[in-house]
């Protein structure tokens, strides 16, 4: 790819937005930085797992949250010493790393492949019993969990600051946000988007689609792992209750925020949401109406309920919208009826033969014409 | 719009392929259910029911537990996989319905005893139980009805869009009725009428247990005659099978619809109310009672009511026996056999046992 390619809007948006965030914290606050922008990285990158599934698999996963905490017991297990809580196996932050993440991978693996063969709201809800019967084992089984969770979970030596967490939240969230986006342009992230769009037509052109979903699965489980990991060195506990319902929604509502075919809007929904949770509560209005600490998540599933009413697209999906407006681009233009993610579209059975244009077009490089994708795509729904 | 429908066919080929794929998972179940039996009848010594052939009591007990809790299970599964039969809704309030019926129920029977605690068996008659779940289911009734007609109506075939506002209400719901009820459990008091033990192989066993199957009996057979002998439920099933024919015909599908979410709610609240009889009614029931409806119905297949009914006695039997006959120091590690008891039905049949492709 020539010098001229690269310089793409998304591309130079992109790079602008990696110096904003490595500048980010000579200018704001400790407590911002620490509470918001790192917990921002941490919960976006957990959001785009979900993203990725949607978007390339059509799978709406709700299990992402349980292999998130999945990685926080297991590195609290390997790498606590001694103490009442957990495994304690005493391992050194590599291997309690490798261990944490070997672990979520294979978790994901298995339960991946026992859902790869269900699709859409079944997919959606086989999942939320993967949550619940989760979060049941780690209430239950202490052995792994502790009573009331492990806690005073040591952090590697390479992120002893709270800054320097920061900055490996932020390097990890542009190489999964980078990575998510090549995936989707490999031979393999190709596969996966056909079996999206047609399934049977993908079987008979000897692709296996379980394979693909599984191996799609146990990818978003490996990214979710990581983050799962910034989680319990951020937090320095973690307990069954984290992984609960209430959290797994909340999830999947960053997911949602943003819009679930954009993976910027895994991040930025984040962001929204991080903003809320920290500051609503500040604001005067709350006091006045009554609303107390202790009924946070009324106020919290309100305004998700308002968004879902309003805006399922989320806000990614509405700055396309204006972008599209404004922009006029009569390639984008011209499929504003298949944008919107695709479980929430409306007539879902009668655009089944999707093209996947509106997404391309939404990846500021992949809208580069003549990349392979192209190709492939148009070759599968020319069949 | 051909193009559209067809995916849900496979062709020969890949049908052949499948079946063939699904053999070996089927061989499998089969010979696990083989050895699980044997190990339940002459192995299962250092378990806390012990083995049959030492211990036919316990098995007995543990029998009748499955089947018990299988009918209340039936009666909060079949509600939930009606409304997901006919509209394609997976309402994920319906732990919250399941909650709030149990805790209205306890209010009103407090009011009726004119106690609010220490209310014993004697002092409720039948009334006193009735009236209360009637209160109860209804007022989850009235609440699903409500979600639907606001929420979910006009957005109907989003599932995801509907997925996510269900689940938002279940959150504000929860926090509400903590508000509202209090953290600690609730329980409600089973009629004095059903309030005594029978001995089975020198076992104490509650009658109240078997009435709760029979009250589940009761509501099965109630909501099959609905099902399959009026008009209304031949339009429910036709509906499940063929949605746009359904509207093609001109039925008032608005109509079915509302009440069918009335239904499913009602059955809903009406589970609460024997859950809450059977095992009391407090914070975080709401979620387990999700994942039971969830359980029934992904194992016995999306909107079949014969699923349910399958499903409820599977999913009980294994809630039943892996606590008793795990061995003692693994007993707590039960949760997972529900994982295993989905992936052996989901790797047989990807979409439960009487269930079919959306």
């Amino acid at each position: 790819m020539s010098a001229r390619a690269l310089l793409t809007r998304g591309n130079l948006a992109f790079a602008l937005l990696m110096v904003v965030l490595f500048v980010i914290p000579t200018v704001a606050s400790t407590f911002f930085i620490n509470f918001v922008m790192t917990q921002t990285m941490i919960l976006g990158m957990a959001a785009a797992t979900i993203v990725f599934l949607a978007k390339y698999g059509g799978m709406t996963s709700l299990a992402q949250l349980l292999l998130f905490g999945v990685a926080g017991f297991m590195f609290g297990n390997a790498a606590l010493e001694v103490g009442a809580r957990g495994l304690n196996l005493g391992w050194g932050p590599w291997a309690a790393i490798t261990f944490a993440i070997a672990v979520t991978t294979a978790v994901a693996f298995v339960l991946g492949a026992v859902a790869a063969r269900t699709t859409g709201i079944y997919f959606l809800m086989l999942t939320l019993v993967y949550a619940v019967i989760g979060n049941f084992v780690f209430a239950q089984i202490v052995d792994i969990s502790g009573p009331s969770g492990i806690t005073s979970v040591p952090r590697p030596a390479f992120v002893g600051s709270p800054l320097s967490l920061y900055y490996v939240g932020v390097v990890l969230s542009a190489i999964v946000y980078l990575g998510f986006r090549v995936v989707g342009r490999t031979a393999f992230g190709l596969a996966l988007q056909g079996v999206r769009d047609d399934p049977v037509r993908m079987a008979s052109l000897g692709f296996n689609v379980p394979l693909h979903r599984t191996l799609a699965f146990t990818l978003a489980g490996f990214v979710a792992g990581l983050s799962g990991l910034l989680n319990v060195w951020w937090n320095g506990q973690i307990d069954p209750a984290s992984i609960s319902i209430g959290p797994t929604l909340i999830l999947l509502i960053i997911a949602v925020i943003g819009g679930v075919s954009y993976f910027e809007g895994a991040w930025l929904g984040a962001f929204v949401y991080v903003l809320i949770f920290t500051y609503l509560r500040d604001l005067p209005l709350v006091d006045q109406i009554g609303i107390t600490e202790a009924r946070f998540n009324t106020v919290i599933g309100i305004i998700v309920l308002l968004i879902m009413v309003l805006s399922p697209e989320g806000a990614a999906g509405i700055a396309e919208r204006i972008r599209r407006r404004l922009g006029g681009r009569t390639r984008t233009a011209s499929s504003t009826s298949t944008s919107g993610p695709r479980s929430t579209d409306p007539d879902e059975k009668e655009s089944e033969v999707h093209d996947d244009e509106p997404n391309r077009a939404t990846e500021g490089a992949g809208a580069v014409p003549g990349s392979g994708s192209g190709a492939l795509g148009g070759g599968l729904r020319g069949l | 719009m051909t193009a559209a429908t067809s995916g849900t066919e496979l062709p020969p080929s890949a049908r052949d392929r499948w079946a063939g794929m699904r053999r070996p998972p089927t061989l499998g179940a089969a010979a696990a259910f083989v050895a699980l039996a044997l190990w339940v009848a002459f192995f299962a010594d250092a378990t806390p029911a012990g083995s049959m052939a030492a211990n036919p009591g316990n098995f007995v007990v543990t029998a009748l537990d499955a089947v018990t809790f299988a009918g209340l299970l039936f009666v909060a599964g079949s509600g939930f996989t009606l409304i997901f039969g006919l509209m394609r809704t997976v309402n994920m309030a319906h732990g919250s319905l399941f909650l709030l019926a149990a805790y209205i129920a306890v209010r009103v029977q407090q009011a009726m005893v004119g106690r609010t605690r220490n209310i014993e068996p004697a002092d409720v008659g039948l009334l006193d139980w009735l009236v209360p779940m009637i209160a109860g289911a209804t007022v989850a009734a009235v609440l699903g009805l409500l979600i639907q007609q606001v929420f979910l109506q006009w957005n109907e075939g989003q599932e995801l869009r509907q997925a996510l506002i269900t689940l938002a209400i279940t959150v504000v719901l929860a926090d509400q009725m903590l508000r509202e009820f209090g953290g600690l459990a609730q329980r409600m008091v089973w009629p004095g009428a059903v309030t005594y033990f029978f001995s089975v192989f020198g076992e104490r066993y509650a009658v109240s247990r078997l009435f709760m199957l029979g009250v589940a009996v009761l509501v099965g057979a109630l909501l099959w005659l609905w099902l399959s002998r009026t008009r209304m439920g031949m339009v429910i099933r036709a509906g499940v099978d063929d949605r746009q024919m359904v509207r093609a015909l001109g039925i008032n599908i608005r109509l079915v619809f509302a009440v069918t979410f009335f239904v499913g709610s009602f059955l809903a609240g009406l589970g609460g109310v024997l859950g809450a009889s059977f095992a009391g009614a407090a914070p975080g029931i709401d979620g387990s009672w999700l994942l039971n409806s969830l359980v029934v119905v992904i194992i016995g297949g999306m909107g079949s009511l014969k699923g349910a009914a399958a499903g409820s006695l599977l999913y009980g039997t294994v809630v039943a026996f892996s606590p008793a006959y795990l061995p003692s120091d693994y007993s707590y590690y039960a949760i997972i056999v529900t994982f295993a008891l989905l992936a052996m039905v989901l790797a047989i049949r990807p979409y439960g046992l009487y269930g079919r492709p959306a």
